[in-house]
């Protein structure tokens, strides 16, 4: 399997996650630089995290506009595993591949963590774990605070979208929601970061699950 | 060239002595025009020349088999092994986190960590080291507070946005920081060793090359206003304080490494204090050349900037670089792939001389060598340090059992969780332990499969009653928290926070400080390979303590590591090092008295370096024979603090101790003698029989147990504790303190 990771001006987790994807996984990784057309021939893209074009204006809000964002739709459509994370997460807000929003932390500050997350439910990004599993991974953000209407929350969840939940809300977001799901369910943006936590050296190896969840989605394709 | 007559005043407005001017006429043969006045005044600031403390600097042990590059670059150079090497140093950006403390201290790591890739090396830690005045001051504690929350701020910022992760430091509070806090920031870069770069200039017609941010008027004279005291007009130079643009230098860092690759470049330098000027003609310096510089090529955001103001400037995020003739368009392209601006400003000339010219007239001419190197060095006069009275004061009446808690929420020894957590402390995933969970941060270092393991320390009030001792204690702290970690201690950076050297006492405590440094340093083998000194830390005729502070790196097999909570009950808890001694004299520097009796007096506690050594040495091999469950050193509030914080782990073990001693129960408790690190381990015996072959002293001095703390000494308790409220003051003071402000208090 071929994961890309998209580079942004900005973007400061793709090397983590190339080194995850190929390092702690084992898999093939590639990166795609942000004015590209096209995806080549990776079977899954990464949207890293970090702060593309600076995070000015707002969170992902220039990034949408990269030339590489059509070529991502295009994959989404298509069926294709687009994952974001923090910054990534954000920035597939923005662009509209997933609804909500994502804004400032309750109490407003910047938080590194550790923290607890419970799966919630079956994807091509959380099958390799049990629904009801907590997951041990860090997050890492100033403007994680997931927020939506009530409408958008409750067809979130009337259609099972909601990918994983925090144990103990760090930011505020509303119902707890740290990860989501497209309708397809094929777009998955989340806060907390995935590829750190590859590598018991780092304090924890759950990461990996997200990654083998896409491999096995990959595989069935 | 147009040469404006200089008056009297305008040398004294540009802190230049008669004297100085007088070397500045003979230099030059001619009087200098006002801009050459505004390149000499920067270069030959205290900030950049370092003319009071040069003479006492070379005292400092530089080389060592490790040592690529000692001090005189913008970073030394260590040799780790496996072909790769790290770069590292510690700076000061004191000043301008007073005037402005969320940009003041954003813009120190942005500053430090062009330092770093200039040489190119990718940063891959930062670490801060922070004073302020307290927070619960009646009169200048919501000041502070706001001094504080700026800082950590600005740092998060700069840091998170860039990408490096901030895994330690520490962070002390003093009336004497309350119009002066220091803000030191220490980073650490890793490259082949084939890939360093060095700013030397070289290759007369080659192209000099600008890049980054645009040229502005901010920061004007920061080298020279960091090389004066405060007063209260200091508060309008807020101006001079830049404007940090951390996404900026992301971009600076991935395109300047990127380029380096190219082959194409001969040096680099980045523009930092005293920006264009210092960066030509110290490259052209270390290379023995000349640089012609055109400044209506510089890149300017602002119109009509004069030659004076486009010299001295201080913007941010800009990088000076000599490419090979012929090969400039490699580099350009790099710079257009990245988004950056890069202009061809000038070349390389066979002359030796820093030529300014501005609209096709030449505006500066000045030799490299004499503006860069020789800056007048001072060899002030000093006299015996300033100290704090030496008697005893009557010690109140001492309660154990009710001293620990308001120890533990002191805001010197209590969490900074609310601090640390504001900083993405694990981004570049290799942070192997990060703030609190070990005394030494250690970051792994993916290319070699080895870890380098890093600690700051400086501790004001041992330097304020002795600080020559004060300063030998910081080192050998610094070299026992890396020993707790297994590592081995192979340099140092400093950073050199003093009060103003014209004053004799202060020079007194800046050249006591550099010689126990520079016996301590060589003593354990860590030689300084660059730093900082920040001089005249002043308001209003008040100077801070002095406080040295350093940094030291070790290196280390890549393992899981040993952190500081106990893990099982029932485990023995051993005192590596023993108990220690302590007297009234030297018991006046801890901080039970500085919280329980709020005093300071006496002595810092004797250190004999020939058994911390032999301490580190037996900790070392503990930890290779993986006989340590857990380990911390004794520092800040002693062996009950260091008790409280093993106990303070998800778990909550506490433990119970029984010491055999004859000390002063608060001295048992509380001492911070240092040579001591307390121990949990399966197998005591083996523990002690390696202990016993370093000869060192390791007793068994208790149990881990499920549930609480108690310390006994010879069967008499002590005090005991719950742990579970300890922790919660701990955990919680800092955050409270500050929010305590923002209701008003």
């Amino acid at each position: 399997m071929k994961f890309g990771v998209i580079v942004f001006p900005g973007s400061n987790c793709d090397h983590d996650a190339f080194h995850a994807a190929s390092q702690n996984f084992g898999q093939q990784a590639e990166y795609i630089w942000h004015d590209s057309d096209g995806l080549g021939d990776v079977d899954a893209v990464i949207l890293p995290g970090g702060f593309a074009y600076g995070d000015y204006l707002r969170c992902g809000a220039i990034a949408k506009f990269s030339k590489v964002m059509g070529a991502v739709r295009r994959f989404a459509r298509d069926g294709g595993l687009v994952l974001g994370v923090c910054n990534g997460f954000q920035i597939l807000v923005e662009a509209g591949l997933l609804p909500g929003a994502l804004i400032r932390n309750r109490g407003l500050k910047f938080i590194c963590r550790e923290v607890g997350l419970r799966v919630e439910t079956r994807s091509p990004f959380t099958s390799a774990a049990r629904i009801g599993q907590v997951l041990r991974m860090p997050i890492a953000h100033g403007e994680g605070c997931y927020i939506g209407d009530e409408r958008t929350l409750d067809e979130l969840e009337a259609e099972d979208r909601v990918a994983f939940r925090y144990v103990d809300n760090p930011n505020g977001s509303m119902r707890d929601i740290a990860g989501i799901l497209s309708k397809e369910r094929n777009v998955m943006g989340m806060m907390p970061h995935p590829e750190r936590a590859c590598d018991p050296l780092m304090g924890s190896s759950d990461g990996l699950l997200v990654f083998q969840s896409m491999l096995e989605a990959a595989v069935r394709v | 060239m147009t040469t404006a007559s200089i008056t009297p005043e305008m040398i004294a407005q540009h802190q230049l002595t008669p004297e100085e001017y007088r070397k500045i006429v003979a230099i030059l043969g001619r009087e200098p025009s006002y801009t050459e006045l505004g390149i000499f005044s920067v270069m030959w600031s205290e900030h950049c020349s370092y003319k009071s403390s040069r003479v006492h600097l070379k005292k400092l042990p530089t080389r060592g088999t490790l040592v690529v590059q000692g001090p005189g670059e913008n970073a030394g150079i260590i040799d780790i092994g496996g072909g790769y090497v790290i770069a590292f140093k510690i700076e000061s950006h004191n000043h301008p986190s007073f005037i402005e403390p969320f940009q003041g201290a954003a813009t120190g790591v942005g500053g430090i960590l062009r330092d770093i890739f200039t040489m190119g090396a990718r940063p891959i830690a930062v670490m801060d080291s922070l004073r302020f005045g307290k927070l619960d001051d009646a009169e200048t504690g919501a000041r502070n507070r706001r001094i504080l929350a700026g800082v950590v701020a600005g740092i998060a910022h700069y840091g998170n946005c860039f990408g490096v992760p901030t895994v330690g430091g520490e962070c002390i509070f003093e009336s004497c920081y309350d119009g002066n806090p220091l803000v030191n920031v220490f980073a650490l870069g890793v490259c082949r060793k084939e890939d360093v770069f060095y700013a030397k200039a070289s290759g007369a017609g080659n192209p000099v090359i600008y890049v980054g941010a645009r040229t502005g008027r901010d920061g004007i004279h920061g080298a020279s206003m960091a090389s004066a005291e405060f007063t209260e007009e200091s508060k309008q130079k807020r101006p001079n304080v830049q404007v940090g643009d951390p996404f900026m230098e992301k971009l600076l860092l991935e395109a300047c490494i990127e380029a380096m690759q190219t082959g194409a470049i001969v040096g680099i330098q980045d523009m930092g204090a005293a920006g264009l000027t210092c960066s030509t003609c110290e490259m052209g310096s270390r290379g023995g050349v000349g640089i012609e510089i055109e400044l209506d090529r510089v890149p300017q955001r602002e119109t009509g900037m004069t030659a004076y103001e486009t010299m001295l400037s201080e913007s941010q995020e800009r990088m000076l670089l000599v490419a090979e003739k012929g090969r400039e368009e490699e580099v350009y392209r790099v710079f257009r792939k990245w988004g950056l601006e890069a202009a061809e400003i000038g070349v390389v000339t066979g002359d030796g001389k820093l030529r300014v010219k501005q609209h096709g007239e030449t505006v500066a001419e000045i030799p490299n060598r004499e503006l860069a190197d020789e800056a007048p060095v001072y060899n002030r006069p000093y006299t015996r340090p300033m100290r704090a009275a030496a008697q005893t004061p009557v010690m109140p009446p001492v309660d154990i059992q009710a001293a620990l808690a308001p120890l533990m929420r002191s805001a010197d020894i209590c969490s900074k969780r609310w601090i640390w957590e504001q900083y993405d402390y694990q981004v570049r995933t290799n942070t192997v332990a990060g703030p609190e969970r070990t005394d030494a941060a250690i970051l792994r270092i993916k290319e070699t499969g080895t870890s380098v393991a890093m600690s700051l320390d400086g501790n004001g009030r041992y330097c304020y009653l002795d600080p020559r001792e004060g300063a030998k204690l910081a080192v050998a702290e610094c070299c026992r928290n890396l020993a707790t970690v297994g590592a081995l201690p192979v340099a140092a950076t400093n950073c050199l926070n003093f009060g103003n050297p014209e004053r004799p006492e202060i020079m007194a405590q800046l050249v006591e400080a550099i010689e126990g440094m520079s016996d301590a340093c060589r003593f354990f083998d860590t030689p300084i390979t660059g730093g900082n000194v920040s001089l005249y830390n002043e308001t209003l005729g008040e100077g801070v303590y002095p406080t040295p502070v350093l940094g030291i790196v070790g290196l280390l097999k890549t393992s899981l590591p040993v952190t500081i909570p106990f893990k099982n009950a029932g485990r023995s808890v051993v005192l590596l090092g023993g108990a220690g001694g302590s007297n009234d004299l030297d018991f006046g520097g801890t901080q039970y008295a500085k919280t329980i009796v709020k005093k300071l007096w006496g002595l810092p506690p004797a250190l004999d370096m020939e058994y911390e050594k032999r301490v580190h040495d037996a900790m070392r091999e503990i930890l290779e024979a993986g006989l340590a469950e857990s380990a911390h050193d004794l520092s800040d509030g002693g062996l009950a603090v260091a008790v409280a914080e093993c106990s303070f782990g998800a778990a909550e073990i506490g433990a119970q101790l029984d010491l055999d001693s004859d000390l002063r129960p608060e001295m048992l408790c509380f001492h911070e003698g240092p040579s001591r690190i307390l121990i949990s381990t399966a197998q005591p015996g083996m523990v002690q029989s390696i202990a016993e072959r370093h000869g060192v002293e390791a007793p068994v001095v208790g149990v881990t147990i499920e549930k609480g703390i108690e310390i006994r000494q010879r069967a008499v308790t002590l005090g005991s504790w719950e742990i579970s409220s300890l922790k919660s003051a701990y955990d919680h003071a800092l955050e409270t303190q500050l929010q305590s402000s923002q209701t008003g208090a």
